[in-house]
């Protein structure tokens, strides 16, 4: 838990911190990839920030998805992989969710591709995404019970 | 109650028509809901979902090896390059080195499926313009590609060639001949390619300004590969962070400014060439030695070992029934895919199954690009944008 020593002084750590001093829980590195975790309240606000301070321009939005970490507790956590695409940099970003009623702000204002990413974490997860312009079930049918891709959930569905 | 998916019209004057999700250029089951001011497109509004098989699902109950054949299912027609960045996310997971044989004939095949994806590609895209030779052509030069697919790995189009830590099988000896001829006959076909469509006035009239993407759109929406590099950006994850070994490779990654579906078409043919130098290089080049990295733990033992030796015997019976765990943690790992970047994100929680995959395909980006490309045009581009974007539907809806 944290931010050990030696990721305090890499620039998007530095930075994240400098600009929002409460949003980052930990950062890890692992296999030379650098995760960061914030806290979900302050999400929108750091990936704001990655995107347009001038220093770190964080511009694309790989991918955005989200891991059910079943049973542990806050259970959800979304995954955003970031590129700085003038230096080839990538950051992965995450926010961990409780299980009951897990919600986090869209970035589609920031990035228009967030769109059907967020619809499909919606819809495979369950989890929502406040001021999304357009939440709905994205691969499974409009009247689907249930997020399949949530730990508790059968591979072979309810049957 | 069931709400409606697509938005309520604009006007009683509009009129709302279903494209797909049978519909010939649609190459799949896609379904575009059209919004149409007489032939003008007002509104476009992809609706996908009508080919998920869950594979992600799937994945989390098998073991790691076991994944390797659903991956050849999500992008059907560069099968070898989804089993390449699945092997590679779990070869990064395990800390593992590929024996450079094994990372040559990786690349030699992943550029003849970038040729395999790119061919099809135009030979669809002519044919719903209207070009119906090219597209005979096209599948007939296809046709050669898979018969070297079914070569080595004895599957046309499903291969799972790859393994984790290196290939299933050594390639068999006339598979060097076979791809030498294709390397040879190739570039006149290509040229024929080119003399059919590149100044054809009908082509250059139906693609020339058509569907034009920004390169600021392109990045606002994560368009990668050649739709990206048609826009005007040089980028390449071969390039930018090699992997495979493609860094021992010389090759230029076209590109052009215009954004138009001329631009994604043009860009595209260069790639064939391109992919044409790589897949000599390689085949010249070929290291010597092993097909498969020295990892006793993750690789089954040599076939004739374990017929002569008690402990090979152990370790293949130990890893057909346990598998092999990878340490806890989680890595995701992009490459250059026909269409751009395919991104494998593993989840390992320590278990000898994934907790977690996700499959970061392009096509998902480059269907819901055409909610933006698509306004504005009349509803005839619509066939002539949707297919130059190139998405396949396995991939937008896995």
């Amino acid at each position: 838990m944290g931010i050990p020593q030696e990721l305090a002084t890499r620039s998007p750590v530095q930075r994240l911190t400098a600009a929002l001093p409460d949003a980052i829980v930990e950062a890890v590195e692992f296999r030379s990839e650098l995760t960061v975790r914030v806290e979900p309240a302050h999400s929108r606000a750091a990936l704001e920030f990655l995107k347009n301070d001038p220093e770190l321009r964080f511009n694309v939005l790989s991918d955005l998805t989200a891991v059910d970490r079943y049973p542990l507790e806050p259970r959800f956590e979304i995954v955003y992989q970031l590129l700085a695409l003038k230096r080839g940099e990538r950051l992965r970003l995450k926010a961990r969710l409780p299980g009951d009623d897990p919600r986090i702000d869209s970035i589609t204002f920031l990035w228009p591709a967030a769109n059907m990413l967020e619809r499909e974490v919606f819809d495979l997860f369950g989890v929502h995404f406040a001021g999304h312009p357009n939440l709905r079930r994205l691969m499974m049918p409009e009247d689907w019970e249930g997020h399949p891709l949530r730990k508790d959930y059968p591979v072979e569905g309810y049957r | 109650m069931v709400e409606p998916i697509a938005p309520p019209p604009v006007s009683a004057e509009t009129m709302t028509l279903n494209m797909g999700p049978q519909h010939p250029s649609t190459h799949g089951v896609l379904r575009l809901i059209l919004e149409l001011d007489g032939e003008t497109i007002l509104r476009a509004t992809p609706d996908i979902g009508f080919l998920h098989t869950g594979i992600e699902k799937n994945a989390e109950k098998l073991y790691y090896s076991q994944v390797i054949p659903l991956t050849d299912r999500i992008d059907y027609l560069a099968p070898l390059s989804n089993n390449l960045v699945f092997c590679l996310a779990v070869e990064k997971l395990l800390k593992l080195q590929i024996p450079p044989r094994a990372q040559w004939i990786r690349v030699l095949l992943t550029e003849l499926s970038r040729i395999n994806n790119h061919l099809v590609w135009l030979g669809t895209t002519a044919l719903e313009i209207g070009a119906m030779s090219v597209f005979l052509y096209c599948f007939r030069e296809r046709e050669e590609v898979l018969k070297i697919f079914e070569l080595c790995s004895g599957q046309r189009m499903m291969c799972s060639y790859f393994r984790i830590g290196g290939l299933a099988v050594e390639p068999p000896l006339d598979f060097y001949s076979r791809v030498d001829g294709f390397l040879k006959m190739m570039p006149a076909r290509i040229d024929d390619y080119e003399d059919l469509l590149t100044e054809n006035r009908i082509w250059l009239g139906r693609t020339k300004g058509v569907g034009v993407l920004s390169l600021d759109d392109a990045l606002a929406y994560s368009i990668t590969g050649p739709n990206l590099r048609a826009s005007g950006l040089a980028y390449d994850l071969r390039k930018e962070c090699p992997y495979s070994g493609y860094e021992n490779f010389t090759f230029d990654v076209p590109s052009r400014s215009e954004g138009d579906c001329y631009a994604r078409y043009s860009v595209r043919i260069e790639e064939l060439r391109q992919s044409l130098r790589i897949v000599r290089q390689a085949l010249d080049g070929l290291p010597e030695g092993p097909i498969q990295a020295d990892a006793p733990g993750v690789v089954l033992p040599d076939r004739d070992k374990m017929k002569a030796e008690m402990e090979a015997l152990i370790y293949h019976f130990k890893l057909v029934v346990d598998g092999f765990a990878p340490p806890a943690g989680e890595v995701y790992f992009p490459i250059e895919s026909p269409k751009g970047e395919l991104g494998c994100y593993l989840v390992s929680d320590g278990g000898p199954r994934p907790w977690r995959m996700r499959w970061r395909g392009p096509s998902l980006f480059n269907v819901q690009l055409l909610a933006k490309l698509l306004p504005g045009h009349l509803l005839a581009d619509a066939v002539a944008i949707t297919a130059s974007v190139d998405f396949v539907l396995g991939e937008v809806d896995r």
